[in-house]
């Protein structure tokens, strides 16, 4: 069992001794439970730091897998499926995202979730043993149990913790994501049976040509779902307006990555030669998703809304920088799926303490907030900075390198600038429509619930939840070097194996 | 009779002498003791499960060939037994609480068990029919057993007739086989085919007959019309081990006369069995949806399951993926039967005298009021889609990596795409538990609770250390050649 006890084991399967301790807890000890589990996600997230930054294992300056943990899970009867664990500059920062959101999201939970908080714990752990799992797992068997495992507790969060169209909005986003895994299922699978193996470092290289095309739009399907990609993102209004606050926040903060993590991970490394074939479609839909999100946010009248689709708006960059297939691109798109992260994981938080008090999201309800809650309005203010790529906050860096990225894939795969020069409406767009949603919540005067309501600003919990990610809002819009540190060497290696594979 | 002719067919002698006793043994059974005779059966059954563990590994050929025991007669036998074991424990109770209790039940319970262990060592035609009247004609009487209910009886003589008919066709189907080969032998039909003695076409038509035949059995589309009805009548727990059992002892025949008798069809069956393994899986899944008494639900969602387990078969012909695919299929059984006994379990416990508390309705609230019997009901309904961390996510995988070995892409996504569907009504079951609010009432007694978290531990804890299963079931094909 010393599989176990290697550093990746440990930080994605710590929280489920919080879901042991858990079990024991009475329902009525409320507050029992709630610091339970967030000392859980907090010592999950101290153990996490420590693994890569302090334990001396992991080697920031190396490109390959480490960490690694391995066993033959299933070695009979012709199987080789392997429990194998291992993080690397593709999925550091991502794990580290994960186990950075989780206890915030559950800090924010503190007063909002009062029905069946026991309930709600447990899934809350469960789903970050599934997100780490997805990240850091190496095996695409074990990958696509822990994938499909994360969709079990979301369903949870969203069906009951959710808004009023709770049940249409959990049952769609689970069907929606299954419908792609499950192709992506049979393409594991068929590589399973036409490799030897399931390790996905193996597979590397090991793909026929002829048989990439396929196997990449199987699992495209998946991750494209999950991101989601224009035209497969209808889901995600639903799910994002109906989940609870601590749901939106990891939907957004980290689920939506688990797609995007896919493409790096998975489409990438193993089908260069079909991702290049398909860069100019997927760049193209990329580019279609910025315009298309920001558009949609523009029309939105519900703040939560309005915030779910610049998501679909965010990851466009993200895919854009990702089929750029350049370092800098693939850099700027790790980094800002962290980015978008942090910046709509605090929008959500942002929405969710004003829900919280006044029970409407409709943005004409608002006015005058400013006043009432300065702290409130200024935090609220820097995250929409953030958001719509203000110089010196992180969303800047992020979205201007996956612009010189594709900007640079001109010449290569996408064959065109126009990708780049389209994109940038979106941050236009973006600019108009965050400082849109400002002018109407805090701006101006007062509205029908601000008038009617005693608002209090933001409380010591509250401010809790947004110090960490303002701190890191900054950082990286200040000083983003460390972070591309991280993932450097590891996407310089990726990149040399598309470059391979280029015609 | 010699020692090995014995020994091959020990644990089915057994078993049955011991349920013959049984009968005999009930009648000095006091009224309203029948647990005697619960525990007596069960008792039958564990030994003979130790007979059958035992003989684990070993092969012969006994009853000059008639009757086979290799590593795939052992493990079904032993998937029989449990699957008895699980009948007797979630019916002890039940008939007791429905006012029904009759010792018979046991005793014909046991024959049934009995008949499928023959089934799974059959090697002639003959045998195989004999196995199959001797599981059938117990479970005809079994499904009626809730008489005067007219549910029930409407589904024992729907049973029995429909199932008459069945055996007409696998006897038909015999009879041309023997036309065609003269023989009823399976490894005689092998040689007669390689000598090119065989009627082919003969031999097609009768293999034909003999597989609508088992069609019936476990429930493929087009041969479902009885299952939801005789399903949603029969007791409960009578369903579940007819779910489990019959359908199980059906794959156990259809694999052994395809792929050990008849391989030579394979390239026409195949056809066959593809459209009919498409079917299943979408009349079952699609029709599924549409119930509201949970009884029915389970029992579309059986003929959906037929389906996959079918998918596992139809490239039996391909040399190179046999054993893959008959080790598929057995992992799927065994997966199937520990998972649906235990939703079965489940419904049991909602279920009352008056024929109350089976509307998937009923279920509103379960998750509130009984944490523990609606968290094992999530695992069911889990491992029935094929999702992690359950026995049916394995199972499926097995089942496709069969059918994607074999080359039949487009079955395979049919088979995925109808996963997909049945997310949709076994999660309403989970939507109904946990996000809607009711008052369920629900019977607790030891055993059901038992049976069904036993399930529902080993349906997780075997789905995260599955190898050794697999290796069993892998091992239990290699024998059959």
């Amino acid at each position: 069992m010393d599989f176990l006890l290697q550093p990746l084991s440990i930080v994605t399967f710590f929280p489920l001794l919080g879901v042991l301790v858990l079990l024991f807890l009475k329902s009525e000890q409320k507050d029992a439970l709630r610091w339970t589990a967030l000392a859980t996600s907090l010592v999950t997230f101290v153990i996490s730091i420590w693994v890569f930054f302090f334990s001396g294992q992991y080697d920031i300056a190396a490109p390959g897998l480490q960490l690694v943990a391995k066993y033959d899970w299933i070695s009979v009867a012709g199987w080789d499926i392997r429990y194998y664990l291992a993080a690397d500059g593709l999925s550091i920062l991502l794990i580290l995202l994960t186990t950075f959101l989780t206890p915030i999201a559950i800090l924010s939970t503190w007063t909002a979730v009062q029905e069946r908080v026991k309930d709600f714990m447990l899934f809350f752990l469960l789903l970050e043993v599934g997100m780490t799992g997805v990240f850091v797992a190496q095996d695409l068997f074990l990958f696509y149990i822990f994938w499909e495992f994360t969709l079990v507790p979301m369903y949870f969060l969203i069906g009951i913790w959710g808004g009023p169209r709770r049940l249409y909005a959990a049952i769609k986003f689970f069907l929606y994501t299954m419908a792609g895994s499950i192709l992506m299922l049979l393409a594991i699978i068929w590589l399973g049976i036409n490799t030897g193996t399931f390790s996905t470092p193996d597979i590397i290289g090991k793909v026929p040509a002829a048989a990439q095309m396929l196997l990449f739009v199987a699992f495209a399907a998946a991750f494209a779902i999950k991101v989601p990609m224009w035209p497969l993102h209808s889901w995600l209004p639903d799910a994002h307006v109906e989940a609870p606050t601590a749901g939106s926040v990891i939907l957004a903060g980290v689920l939506l990555k688990m797609g995007t993590y896919g493409f790096l991970r998975f489409n990438l490394p193993l089908f260069p030669e079909a991702a290049i074939q398909a860069a100019p479609v997927m760049g193209a839909l990329a580019v279609v998703g910025i315009i298309y999100g920001a558009a949609v946010s523009l029309a939105q009248r519900d703040v939560k809304k309005l915030v779910a689709y610049s998501s679909v708006s965010h990851l466009g960059f993200v895919m854009l920088g990702l089929f750029a297939m350049n370092s800098i691109g693939i850099q700027g798109a790790i980094l800002q799926m962290i980015n978008h992260g942090l910046s709509t994981g605090a929008l959500f938080l942002l929405v969710g303490i004003i829900y919280e008090q006044t029970h409407t999201r409709e943005l004409s309800e608002y006015g005058g907030l400013w006043k009432i809650t300065p702290l409130f309005g200024t935090i609220t203010l820097i995250v929409a900075l953030s958001s719509m790529g203000l110089p010196g906050l992180n969303g800047f860096v992020g979205e201007f390198t996956i612009l010189l990225g594709a900007w640079g894939a001109g010449e290569g795969v996408y064959g065109s600038v126009w990708f780049a020069a389209l994109s940038a409406i979106g941050v236009i767009l973006a600019a108009i429509y965050m400082l849109y949603m400002f002018q109407k919540m805090f701006l101006g005067p007062a509205g029908e619930v601000t008038r009617h309501h005693q608002l209090r600003d933001l409380n010591w919990r509250e401010i809790a939840t947004l110090l960490p990610l303002l701190v890191f809002i900054f950082w990286i819009g200040l000083y983003p070097k460390p972070f591309f540190d991280l993932m450097a060497p590891s996407v310089d290696q990726l990149v040399a194996v598309l470059s391979a594979a280029m015609p | 009779m010699t020692q090995l002719d014995l020994y091959a067919l020990l644990p089915v002698i057994f078993l049955a002498a011991w349920a013959s006793l049984l009968l005999l043994a009930d009648l000095f059974v006091p009224h309203g003791r029948k647990g005697i005779t619960a525990l007596l059966s069960a008792l039958g059954l564990l030994i003979t499960l130790g007979i059958s563990l035992a003989q684990f590994g070993r092969s012969a050929a006994g009853f000059g060939g008639m009757v086979a025991l290799d590593g795939f007669s052992t493990f079904l036998a032993c998937l029989f037994l449990l699957t008895g074991l699980l009948g007797v424990a979630l019916a002890f109770n039940y008939l007791k609480r429905m006012d029904i209790e009759r010792g018979e039940y046991y005793a014909l319970l046991l024959f049934s068990v009995v008949g499928m262990m023959l089934m799974a060592q059959a090697s002639d035609l003959i045998v195989v029919f004999l196995a199959l009247e001797l599981l059938s004609i117990p479970l005809y009487v079994m499904a009626a057993m809730a008489y005067p209910k007219t549910d029930s009886e409407e589904a024992g003589i729907k049973y029995f007739l429909l199932g008459a008919f069945a055996s007409g066709f696998v006897v038909y189907g015999i009879a041309l086989a023997f036309g065609a080969t003269g023989t009823t032998s399976l490894s005689a039909i092998v040689a007669a085919v390689a000598s090119g003695a065989a009627d082919l076409p003969l031999l097609l038509a009768g293999a034909g007959l003999i597989l609508v035949g088992f069609g019936f059995k476990i429930a493929a589309v087009p041969f479902h019309m009885w299952t939801p009805d005789v399903y949603q009548g029969a007791p409960t727990p009578v369903t579940a081990f007819m779910a489990a059992g019959a359908k199980a002892a059906g794959f156990a025949a259809l694999l052994r006369i395809f792929a050990l008798g008849l391989p030579a069809l394979a390239l026409d069956m195949t056809q066959v069995l593809v459209v009919l393994s498409a079917l299943s899986m979408l009349v079952g899944n699609f029709v599924a949806i549409a119930q509201t008494d949970i009884k029915r639900m389970l029992a579309y969602s059986s003929i959906a399951q037929a389906g996959y387990i079918l998918m596992a078969f139809v490239p039996y012909g391909n040399p190179a993926v046999r054993e893959l695919s008959i080790a598929a299929a057995l992992f799927y059984l065994a997966a199937y039967t520990l998972t649906s006994f235990g939703a079965w379990g489940v419904v049991i416990a909602l279920e009352k005298p008056d024929g109350q508390g089976l509307k998937i309705d009923d279920y509103a609230g379960l998750g509130r009021r009984q944490p523990l019997l609606a968290a094992a009901m999530t695992i069911f309904m889990l491992s029935l889609i094929g999702l992690p961390p359950t026995l049916g996510l394995v199972g499926k995988i097995y089942l496709f990596r069969a059918v994607i070995a074999g080359g039949f892409y487009p079955l395979a996504v049919v088979g995925v795409l109808t996963s997909l569907i049945s997310a949709y009504y076994y999660l309403r079951v989970v939507v109904k538990m946990y996000m809607q609010e009711g008052d369920p009432q629900v019977t607790r007694e030891r055993w059901l609770d038992f049976t069904i978290g036993a399930m529902a531990v080993v349906t997780v804890v075997v789905s995260l250390f599955p190898a050794p299963l697999f290796d069993w079931a892998s091992r239990a094909v290699l024998a059959l050649f």
